[in-house]
């Protein structure tokens, strides 16, 4: 891998005599043995967006089964699977599937790749003035690896999984229900999933990291990187640290499961609360790994529209720096029901509120930024202020289910889906449609219409409240998740959660109508077309940037601010 | 703010900067690979670390094993403490067990023997492995066995019975930690497990749903 990296930086110096033609390789090698960032990042893109059409297909598939108390269509849906006469076990479980494909597929193929792989690859490179990933191959690798662990992923829904079919554990794979619970290949085709993925994931955590510490241009110290960088460094650490950790536990479930070994099985020793130790200490970095490139976009935004630097850039940096290292250990508070001693419990629950702390900075110094500053309220800003409210909304619960008392009561109830949902579904993916609006017409040249995009924020975002705010009264009422049917007294706000889902829904038809818009009839955009706040580098190229940018490299002023 | 560098480098010059780029990077790229590397190993590596962790501290219910000479030097209390007995074997193994006392009102600090009875109600020899754990688990590290069945496997022949001791005590210590003041009972729980013959313990594949 180390060595095809040379190869591409060597043709960056024979281009540079002919650099005036901007030539492109034929159709095939440049989609399919890219090694090109914003070619793979592009890719990336694509395939989160029809990754997320496919895990929120799923969840309007749990929405409408639970818009009314009762199991009224899973008996459908088990037939689309491909099962004849389902029986109510193997109807039951197709919602553990759903449930278990909409999670992984959301985590690890819509947010990650859209995040990391997308908006990483594309504006890395630029932003810190380098022609291109240090291991442009290995960046290619990474990609067709996350590619094959979806298709691994969309596989196992089709063969048996214990009860039915597919893989039904849940996006946590606890054991023993994923090992002694669940026979067949389906929970084997998930596994194989996450270790693809994650494999692609870690090599690009190395590109990353690489990239960052050794091709910034003259002049770009490490304290002068946009935050977009800082956000993508610090994410790259954690997926380097925590996800081998994530392969080595699904690697035992996999011995477990067909080799006869007895990691996470009492019988022979083992222990299934070792498996959650092992799954927390990677899955609680992991919902950093979704939310810290989400900061970074919306740092980029709020500076740009307020037409002024970040308020307090190192604290900003440093803050994320935080966030991950502390990030690191607090995964018991996913585990306060396991049974732990109150002293382990007083722990982790003092250890999580403290990431309260460097949260707050953030979300002050966003505030502190707009403070004064000349706004101009363009859909990608728009977009990022919906993000600072469903954040700090969703920060804030979770610092009530911090404490280990109180998660007693709230715990697997749908308080906790609708935390995690407000961080996540509405945190991390309103910063990707901020991110979107803010960076498509550089990536692809054409301007959006700023008015569909617009309609699309709002009706977006009245959707996800109405889908997620209700859960919050459930939880508090004490239903449970993970269950398809429910007592009649919890229909009402599951009813308007489901009305709010479609309402959800609408708003992307307006963002694909909006982007058939741009390539149909948009403008052109401008280099800059944000105006005078945009200061970064991608800003100096054109829109879209050249297929190899920076061939001579840019020399960052010591006076230039961030 | 920016501006493009005038290309005056000489061509060997820039030659020379880009192997050395390419030199670095591999390295930091090795450096990456290698961390990488450690977790996984540290994910492994986890597993005993885990045993020796919950052997130590009594975590997750983890009882503690005495010897004789630490049971002899243990003070005898005048509080009691109330046992409860519990035993179950794993889902379809063929074996009856169970305890011979509910419960058991012990001196603190003073050895006590329990039995547990178990018969083989099939046609074959079978052995099994006792696995164990205490509620509260705050008091597993203060109980203390210094002889238990679960130590061993047991092989029990076609319909055979056997009475199964434990020989226990629980220590003083329990009185002064503040985390167990309001323990008046300890449950004692055991399940029997058939010990894996071979790939006994392989999930069987041919049996799938759907």
């Amino acid at each position: 891998m180390a060595t095809t990296a040379p190869e591409h930086f060597q043709g960056h110096v024979d281009h540079h005599g002919h650099a005036d033609h901007d030539h492109k390789p034929s159709f095939f090698a440049r989609w399919f043995m890219s090694t090109n960032h914003k070619d793979i990042g592009t890719m990336y893109l694509i395939f989160a967006i029809i990754a997320g059409i496919i895990g929120g297909l799923f969840s309007g598939m749990m929405r409408v089964e639970l818009a009314e108390p009762g199991i009224q269509y899973l008996d459908i849906f088990a037939r689309w699977f491909g099962a004849t006469n389902p029986d109510f076990n193997s109807t039951l479980h197709v919602w553990n599937v759903l449930i278990t494909a909409h999670g992984l597929i959301m985590v690890f193929f819509m947010v990650m790749p859209a995040m990391i792989g997308g908006f990483g690859n594309w504006f890395v490179p630029l932003m810190i003035g380098a022609p291109d990933m240090a291991f442009p191959r290995m960046n290619n690798i990474s990609f067709w690896l996350t590619v094959a662990g979806f298709i691994s992923l969309l596989c196992s829904a089709f063969v048996p999984g214990g009860t039915g079919l597919g893989a039904g554990t849940g996006w946590t794979v606890y054991a023993p229900l994923s090992t002694s619970g669940s026979p067949g290949p389906a929970v084997d085709f998930g596994i194989f999933a996450l270790h693809l993925s994650g494999a692609g994931s870690i090599m690009g955590a190395i590109n990353f990291i690489t990239t960052i510490f050794n091709m910034r241009a003259p002049g770009m110290t490490m304290h002068k990187m946009p935050l977009f960088v800082w956000s993508m460094l610090v994410t790259a650490f954690l997926l380097l640290l925590s996800l081998p950790v994530l392969a080595a536990a699904i690697t035992m479930l996999l011995t477990d499961r067909n080799f006869g070994t007895t990691f996470f099985d009492p019988s022979g020793g083992g222990d299934p609360v070792l498996y959650q130790h092992l799954f927390w200490f990677f899955g609680h970095p992991e919902v950093y790994i979704m939310i810290l490139p989400g900061f970074g976009i919306i740092s980029q935004i709020v500076s740009t529209f307020s037409k002024k630097p970040v308020f307090g850039y190192l604290g900003m940096a440093y803050a994320m720096v935080a966030i991950g290292v502390v990030g690191f250990i607090v995964w018991a508070h996913h585990m306060y029901a396991t049974g732990m001693s109150v002293n382990t419990k007083m722990y982790f629950t003092a250890a999580t509120m403290v990431i309260a702390v460097p949260t707050g900075v953030k979300i002050f110094s966003w505030i502190a930024t707009m403070w004064g500053g000349s706004l101009e309220f363009k859909s990608p800003m728009v977009w990022a202020l919906g993000f600072i409210f469903l954040f700090t909304v969703g920060g804030v619960t979770g610092v009530v289910l911090a404490n280990g008392g109180v998660d007693d009561v709230l715990h697997d109830t749908y308080y906790v889906v609708a935390h995690f949902h407000y961080v996540l579904s509405l945190g991390a993916v309103t910063a990707l449609f901020a991110g979107f609006y803010y960076w498509f017409p550089k990536m692809s040249g054409r301007m959006h219409s700023e008015f569909l995009a617009h309609v699309h924020f709002w009706i977006f975002f009245v959707g996800v409240n109405m889908i997620f705010f209700p859960m919050h009264f459930l939880g508090l009422q004490g239903m449970p998740r993970r269950y398809p049917d429910y007592a009649e007294a919890y229909q009402h706000w599951n009813h308007v959660a489901t009305i709010g889902y479609m309402v959800m829904a609408s708003s992307l038809v307006i963002w694909f109508i909006n982007i058939a818009y741009a390539f149909l009839a948009g403008r052109k955009a401008e280099d800059s077309y944000w105006g005078e706040g945009a200061t970064t580098l991608e800003w100096t190229l054109t829109s879209p940037p050249p297929f190899h940018q920076f061939e001579t490299l840019p020399v960052i002023e010591e006076a230039a601010h961030h | 703010m920016v501006q493009a560098a005038a290309s005056e480098a000489a061509p060997s010059e820039a030659a020379a900067s880009l192997t050395e780029g390419r030199r670095s990077n591999r390295r930091v790229g090795l450096i990456a690979l290698s961390m990488a590397l450690l977790m996984l190993g540290l994910g492994y590596a986890s597993v005993p670390l885990y045993r020796i962790f919950c052997q130590v501290t009594g975590y997750g219910g983890t009882t503690q094993r005495a010897d004789e000479t630490k049971a002899a030097g243990v003070q005898v209390t005048d509080r009691t403490m109330s046992i409860r007995f519990d035993a179950n074997v794993e889902r379809g193994m063929p074996w009856q067990f169970k305890p011979l006392q509910r419960t058991d009102t012990v001196t603190i600090g003073e050895r006590d023997m329990a039995l547990f009875w178990a018969k083989n109600d099939s046609d074959k020899v079978i052995t099994g492995t006792a696995s164990f754990n205490v509620e509260p688990e705050q008091a597993a590290r203060y109980f203390n066995k210094i002889q238990c069945f679960c130590f061993t496997e047991q092989t029990l022949q076609p319909g055979e019975a056997v009475k199964m001791p434990v020989i226990y005590y629980v220590d003083p210590a329990i009185l002064n930690d503040p985390d167990n003041k309001d323990v008046e009972q300890i449950t004692l729980s055991y399940t029997f497990h058939v010990t894996s013959v071979s790939d006994a313990k392989t999930l069987d594949h041919s049996r799938t749903g759907g």
